[in-house]
């Protein structure tokens, strides 16, 4: 009944929450994974038919502020915290290049 | 020390500070001294903010005004709670040195109150594990034997409270994070209803689990330490409008007549005799102090954990894209193209739990998992919540053991998530369901602390305090003090 999982399938979700493991760490996460998804897979026990799925307790529906723009002037203090700046700017590597630069 | 957080309550220190016996600045001063004389050995600080927390003392002092009962008070600060432009870091490399640019509502609060904070405690990365030994910075030690775990994921602000380091801590709680560590190390630790306290400024694991929550010696004090952190919040979504009763009425109400049940099921699946034995004791004082004990069935229990870990690592999953080495925290230096520098920063940023659970997350909400997997848990939460709603229709509240075991030896346990995993049986169905609950002391077993856990309706933290109240009364468990606390 266990769902199995496959290194190359963990490799595929690796990407796809933007971490990367070495071979030996795939064999590991592949392992411990299918450890807890079997030990997941018991869900499968319980009847859930016509369940209605909770994703939230709050009793609230959402609390709207007014639509009104605010400054919380901090611009010095949050381009403190940025790991590069330039100009005022958070500065990050490139993400299209060009004909010269590829 | 003329006053120590072992022999002194909240309100003790307070009239101390009224009266003009004990200033904030020396009773920081000597704070910050016991905590360098036993966090070599307790570990339970990532950090301590000297420089502002004598700065928050001594405006105490000059403003004269204690009549908060927080005011000029130290306490610790979980490490996964804002503090406007001190470090706080949720004990991750990925938050090295990161100063948030505000105040999480707590934060705020206790500051208006007057409160010092005088550091950070120390907890598993992003409040993911149950051990602290999570944590990217230190290992805190078990308050009553330096060889055991302190529990998690707030063990830093449990053992700093327990060891008498501090009056109170806060902490978090998502799926026992508070009730846990209170149980092994003996103290009173409070996981509110969901929606009671802000969550603004926590750096969200599950943002439907998450809840902040007070860590103190005495039921008394947590009772105080709620209510100044308490009440509806414009800046957290889900924050209840709810009005905030005071925490301390009920407090020495008799409990006669009081209907309490006890799930059986808490007294299944890997519970330890020590344990059991303690607990059921605990029970039966209850009974001879004039409550009507029910055996009851909450038949879903068992499968707590699986939909537990579904969706918590699927929430945790989501919160966690924010780190991506852009904007604030760490960022791989010789990454060059933005996807490297995604897959570098967190690869190097966070631990080996965190991953994990990001994976699992990450799996459960793919195309060919979600319906078996988020979906499904998602239904049986609900079926826990629904077992929840039948009890609360005849009983007042529900009683059982925190934990399945008592504090265990370091690393044992950390290889093996699974079995990790399972300790958290007992407190995980309360966040599912959104109910407020609290580990108090129930006795001691090889000189190691047991957790007795107290869960209420909705929104009755009061009843929940009631009760432990009584029951703190009517034994001696609180008054016990490690070893550590001979050093002051």
């Amino acid at each position: 009944m266990a769902a199995s999982i496959s290194k190359e399938e963990i490799a595929h979700v690796a990407d796809l929450a933007k971490l990367s493991f070495t071979d030996a760490e795939l064999d590991h996460f592949t392992s411990q994974l299918q450890e807890i998804v079997t030990l997941c897979d018991e869900m499968a026990q319980v009847d859930t038919d016509g369940v209605e799925p909770t994703f939230s307790v709050t009793e609230n529906v959402n609390h709207l502020r007014e639509d009104k723009a605010d400054n919380w002037h901090q611009k010095k203090e949050l381009l403190a915290e940025a790991p590069d700046e330039a100009a005022d700017l958070i500065k990050v590597p490139a993400i299209l290049h060009g004909e010269d630069e590829a | 020390m003329t006053y120590n957080y072992f022999e002194h309550s909240l309100e003790d220190i307070n009239k101390a500070l009224k009266n003009g016996d004990l200033t904030a600045v020396q009773l920081t001063k000597d704070t910050l001294d016991n905590i360098k004389k036993t966090d070599d050995k307790i570990q339970a600080f990532v950090r301590l903010h000297e420089e502002t927390a004598l700065a928050e003392a001594a405006a105490a002092d000059e403003k004269g005004d204690f009549s908060n009962v927080l005011a000029g008070i130290p306490m610790a600060m979980k490490d996964n709670i804002a503090t406007k432009g001190l470090e706080t870091t949720a004990a991750s490399k990925i938050l090295a040195d990161f100063k948030p640019v505000y105040d999480a509502t707590v934060t705020k609060k206790l500051k208006d109150d007057g409160a010092v904070i005088i550091g950070k405690a120390n907890m598993d990365e992003f409040a993911m594990g149950g051990s602290s030994e999570t944590s990217a910075y230190k290992q805190t030690k078990n308050a009553w034997d330096q060889d055991k775990v302190p529990g998690g994921s707030s063990g830093g602000s449990a053992a700093a409270v327990a060891a008498g380091q501090v009056a109170y801590a806060l902490g978090s709680d998502t799926g026992g994070s508070i009730r846990q560590p209170a149980a092994f190390n003996g103290i009173a630790g409070m996981k509110p209803t969901y929606g009671r306290v802000s969550r603004f400024g926590l750096f969200a694991m599950a943002s439907s689990l998450d809840q902040i929550g007070p860590l103190t010696r005495t039921v008394r004090d947590n009772a105080l330490v709620l209510n100044a952190i308490s009440g509806f919040d414009q800046n957290d979504s889900t924050s209840s409008e709810r009005a905030v009763p005071d925490f301390t009425e009920k407090l020495g109400e008799s409990i006669k007549g009081m209907k309490i049940a006890v799930p059986k099921e808490y007294f299944q699946e890997g519970l330890s005799n020590e344990v059991a034995l303690q607990v059921r004791a605990a029970i039966e004082q209850m009974k001879t102090m004039g409550a009507e004990v029910t055996e009851v069935s909450l038949p879903h229990t068992h499968f707590g954990v699986a939909a537990y870990y579904i969706l918590m690592s699927s929430e945790g999953s989501s919160n966690l894209q924010r780190y991506d080495g852009i904007r604030y925290g760490h960022r791989a230096k010789d990454a060059k193209e933005l996807e490297e520098v995604y897959k570098k920063t967190r690869s190097e940023g966070f631990g080996n739990e965190v991953k994990r659970r990001i994976m699992l997350g990450t799996y459960s909400l793919s195309a060919g998992a979600y319906d078996a997997f988020f979906k499904k848990a998602a239904q049986i939460r609900t079926l826990i919540i629904q077992d929840f709603n039948k009890v609360f229709e005849d009983y007042d509240l529900i009683v059982g053991p925190t934990t399945p075991t008592q504090p265990y030896g370091m690393g044992e346990e950390l290889g093996d998530p699974k079995t990790m995993y399972l300790g958290d049986a007992l407190t995980i169905p309360v966040n599912l369901a959104g109910l407020p609950a609290m580990s108090v002391n129930a006795g001691f077993n090889a000189g190691l602390p047991i957790g007795l856990q107290i869960i209420g309706r909705p929104f009755d933290e009061q009843s929940i305090y009631q009760l432990a109240y009584a029951f703190e009364q009517g034994n001696d468990f609180h008054e016990n003090t490690p070893a550590i606390g001979s050093n002051y």
